[in-house]
């Protein structure tokens, strides 16, 4: 990394760190949810920027993340620092299966991003008839006093979740960092460039893309967790939703796909221009309903037209970041 | 068994269309074999086959003592077999020199290792000075050689090139013929070439072997191939000049 990008990073960390003891509430609520979308969108980007395999169904891990944690806290009051790892296997094994099922029988490009759209569907009418958690109806976790902090249950302030998802997004951005320099960065993007040349460099195609989806499903099922616990409701409607997995590309399409920052850059622009714009809207007492998701596609719209490769890369260049 | 490769009545068909028919051929280790033919002729074909890509109808694929006809592409390159496209497929997003760090990752333990071996390479293909570019940027001659040196990364005992020295200026193909035969001299590579560009192969191969409708119709040194009047007859035309 060179030293000014280095600098940066430290500089981003440590205001990342104070920043609740300078902030309110609202402030705070925010940097989480910049935060819980910088983290899924590491995920994702791992599986489609590194190994070019394109899913629009990762709402699908964050929904039985959630869900299995927050029904193992609801029926036995076991905590999710256990549960996480229900949700992890849970993730794992229905990537595995989505992954397994696509390439070894040869479904890739557009079918295979269809099929992980089926899955999600699948899960969403699947859990909306899910009596034993709560169906349609939803599932509701008991809300703890918000003042006392139980972090053994992850029951307590903004501030606490505000850390945890920050070490979650300093961990994923770490562990990406980390692959992308190493041996499955290397082969995920060979395979992602042209997965006939890399089978030929002696790449196993079929192992690495399972990683690679794995990865990415375990990693989502995190964040799954944390939204069961921080929101302490779950719809089957709303966290299966394609919406949702589309909250989740849009971060790393517009910072970057493929780049480490990008996923970052691209949850706090979107955030922050979506909240202003909503909090504009509102301060001019005018009545416009979804203005979040217009702004998002006019963003989306612009960088696709202007920066296809995100506005990352341009920025890095503009700021001499890159090497 | 003491051929490197060695393929016994090995078939091929595309729906019906018979593409290999019952070939059978045996490479000797440190050797340069070129394999000639017109098009159509099932070069490729047999490169696939040897390569793993596809998969035989019939026949046995041998390869270092062990047989490889169904294994997977990459456990053909594991056994020892490098390979080149004959229409490059280059890592286009990644930079000439991580292209080739793919490639030596296959044998390095660390991509420390797989840099500092990866730069070697791209210096003995010439590409030294473009290690940074992305691999799209490159012409389609330096691309040629960038599958070649990805291949090499591999540190293959066999070496599989399709085609590398088309739309090579011939001091291009020279110096690209003299880098195979130090490699060849230096460390015993042996190597298998489809080719068309005759003063490469006269330049290069030991032995030449001729594939006309799928079958090998002759087999000789390239001095006497090119008198062979089947192989005038069917490839290189009666007033071929070398």
């Amino acid at each position: 990394m060179n030293p000014r990008a280095a600098y940066l990073l430290a500089a981003l960390g440590a205001l990342l760190l104070v920043l609740p003891f300078v902030a309110d509430s609202y402030l705070i609520s925010l940097a989480t949810l910049i935060l819980y979308l910088a983290y899924t969108g590491q995920a994702w980007n791992l599986m489609m920027g590194f190994a070019g395999q394109l899913s629009l169904g990762h709402a699908l891990y964050l929904g039985v993340g959630a869900y299995g944690a927050a029904a193992l806290y609801h029926h036995f009051g076991i905590g999710p620092w256990a549960g996480m790892w229900l949700a992890i296997a849970l993730c794992v094994s229905l990537a595995a299966s989505l992954g397994f099922l696509a390439f070894r029988y040869g479904i890739s490009g557009v079918y295979f991003t269809l099929l992980t759209i089926a899955f999600a569907e699948f899960a969403r009418i699947g859990f909306d008839h899910f009596n034993w958690v709560g169906g349609s109806g939803g599932l509701f976790l008991k809300v703890a006093q918000r003042d006392q902090i139980d972090i053994f249950n992850l029951r307590g302030t903004p501030v606490m979740f505000y850390y945890v998802m920050l070490a979650l997004a300093a961990g994923a951005f770490a562990l990406c960092a980390w692959c992308l320099q190493s041996r499955p960065g290397y082969y995920w993007r060979a395979i992602r460039e042209n997965e006939e040349a890399a089978e030929a460099l002696g790449i196993d195609a079929l192992r690495w893309k399972m990683l690679a989806i794995v990865s990415s499903a375990a990693m989502t099922a995190l964040a799954g967790v944390f939204w069961a616990f921080y929101y302490n409701n779950l719809f089957p409607e709303q966290i299966f939703s394609i919406g949702r997995s589309i909250e989740i590309i849009l971060g790393p399409i517009i910072g970057g796909i493929g780049t480490l920052a990008g996923p970052i850059l691209g949850a706090a622009l979107l955030t922050l221009i979506a909240d202003g714009a909503t909090e504009l809207v509102a301060a001019l007492g005018w009545d416009v309903p979804g203005v979040k998701q217009l702004i998002y596609g006019i963003i989306l719209f612009a960088v696709v037209v202007f920066l296809p490769q995100g506005i990352w890369p341009a920025l890095a260049r503009k700021l001499n970041l890159s090497k | 068994m003491s051929a490197l490769l060695r393929l016994h009545n090995v078939s091929k068909s595309f729906r019906g269309l018979s593409a290999v028919t019952s070939v059978s051929l045996a490479v000797e280790p440190g050797a340069i074999v070129a394999l000639i033919g017109p098009n159509g002729a099932g070069k490729t074909t047999l490169f696939n086959l040897v390569a793993g890509a596809l998969r035989p109808d019939s026949g046995e694929i041998h390869f270092n003592g062990a047989r490889i006809d169904g294994l997977r592409p990459d456990q053909v390159c594991g056994a020892g077999i490098g390979r080149t496209f004959q229409i490059v497929k280059p890592f286009a997003g990644l930079s000439v020199l991580d292209n080739v760090v793919v490639g030596a990752l296959k044998r390095a333990t660390g991509v420390a290792e797989a840099k500092r071996h990866g730069a070697n390479i791209i210096a003995q293909l010439g590409l030294r000075p473009k290690g940074d570019w992305p691999a799209s940027a490159l012409t389609l001659p330096d691309q040629k050689r960038l599958e070649v040196a990805r291949a090499l990364a591999t540190r293959p005992k066999l070496l599989l090139l399709d085609e590398v020295m088309a739309g090579l200026r011939p001091t291009e193909c020279d110096e690209m013929v003299a880098l195979f035969r130090e490699i060849n001299r230096r460390e015993g590579l042996t190597i298998l070439l489809v080719e068309h560009v005759m003063r490469a192969i006269m330049a290069l191969a030991h032995s030449v072997l001729v594939l006309h409708h799928g079958e090998v119709i002759a087999q000789d040194a390239p001095a006497q191939v090119v008198r062979n009047p089947s192989v005038l007859d069917c490839y290189l035309g009666e007033d071929t000049e070398l």
